[in-house]
């Protein structure tokens, strides 16, 4: 249950963990939260000031106590990217979508019924499926 | 053109470097320098899948660098040199000579102190860099190109942290 919002999250909706540059993870976690009130199903993960072997280490660890086995990233080439892809070297039944955008996340935190790696790749397809381009021609 | 760049960055390739420096160098390689990587095939394919297709990434220990550096220089295109730490620069100034260092990120760990926002530095660490630019290299702390270089007696009086 969100308190502010009301929905009631299912047992089965799919959780993930969220983890890029800046403010990335808090703001599309808060964004979510505000169209959905499912904001609950996913933990934003700060790496702020930390190396590479730490970044690894506090995702693996999240991952871990929250029982989750989905991450989204912002980039490729970020440093949680890197450490995911590391991190899913050993865990088999993980699976790491980069270049995660707001309509991804909705996508996936509705996606009931579902086994979260199945509901992350749908809610990657609809990530790139949802940018469009508007006015001007190039 | 030549190598554009030489950083210090303990996160090697990552954001800041494809896309933030990349971007307005036109960097097309990059050179990655590391003794660890430089050894294993599954670490290089990781780094390589970071980057956009058009981008490079040659991989090297501390010692093959040296004699491939002359290469990369002469290069058309645009590059970047990595090292994951100061040592490993410190290894290339000497054998290759190196004008200015870029320190670009190195980040909080246990022995480490802030002095800046992204660098980090244990009594060693600073050392090396004292080290680096008592043979005439010019050290700067910088980590977009948007930001402001931080000189080492800055960074080492702990900068704008």
């Amino acid at each position: 249950m969100n308190s502010e919002s009301g929905v009631v999250a299912s047992e089965n909706a799919p959780r993930a963990l969220v983890a890029g540059h800046g403010e990335f993870a808090n703001g599309l976690v808060s964004a979510v939260q505000q169209i959905t009130g499912r904001g609950d199903q996913l933990i934003p993960v700060s790496v702020k000031d930390l190396c590479v072997e730490d970044i690894e280490n506090l995702l693996r660890q999240r991952m871990l106590d929250s029982n989750v086995r989905v991450i989204f990233t912002d980039l490729q080439a970020g440093s949680c990217t890197m450490a995911a892809r590391r991190i899913l070297r050993g865990m088999d039944d993980a699976v790491l979508i980069a270049g995660a955008n707001l309509p991804t996340l909705l996508d996936f935190v509705f996606a009931e019924g579902r086994t979260a790696p199945e509901a992350a790749r749908h809610a990657a397809e609809r990530g790139r499926a949802a940018i469009s381009a508007h006015g001007a021609s190039a | 053109m030549t190598l554009a760049l030489y950083r210090i960055d303990d996160r090697l390739i990552h954001g800041q470097v494809v896309v933030g420096w990349g971007q307005p160098l036109d960097i097309e390689f990059i050179v990655l320098v590391d003794d660890s990587v430089a050894t294993s095939d599954w670490e290089q394919e990781l780094y390589r899948m970071g980057v956009p297709p058009e981008m490079e990434v040659y991989f090297h220990t501390a010692s093959d660098a040296i004699t491939a550096i002359p290469k990369y220089r002469a290069d058309p295109r645009h590059g970047i040199l990595l090292t994951g730490d100061i040592a490993t620069m410190q290894a290339l100034v000497d054998g290759a000579g190196i004008e200015a260092v870029n320190v670009g990120g190195i980040h909080s760990r246990d022995g480490r102190v802030q002095r800046l926002r992204y660098v980090f530095l244990s009594p060693v660490e600073e050392k090396q860099l004292r080290s680096l630019a008592a043979r005439g290299v010019k050290v700067t702390a910088q980590d977009v190109p948007g930001a402001r270089p931080v000189a080492l007696d800055d960074l080492l009086a702990g900068g704008d942290s």
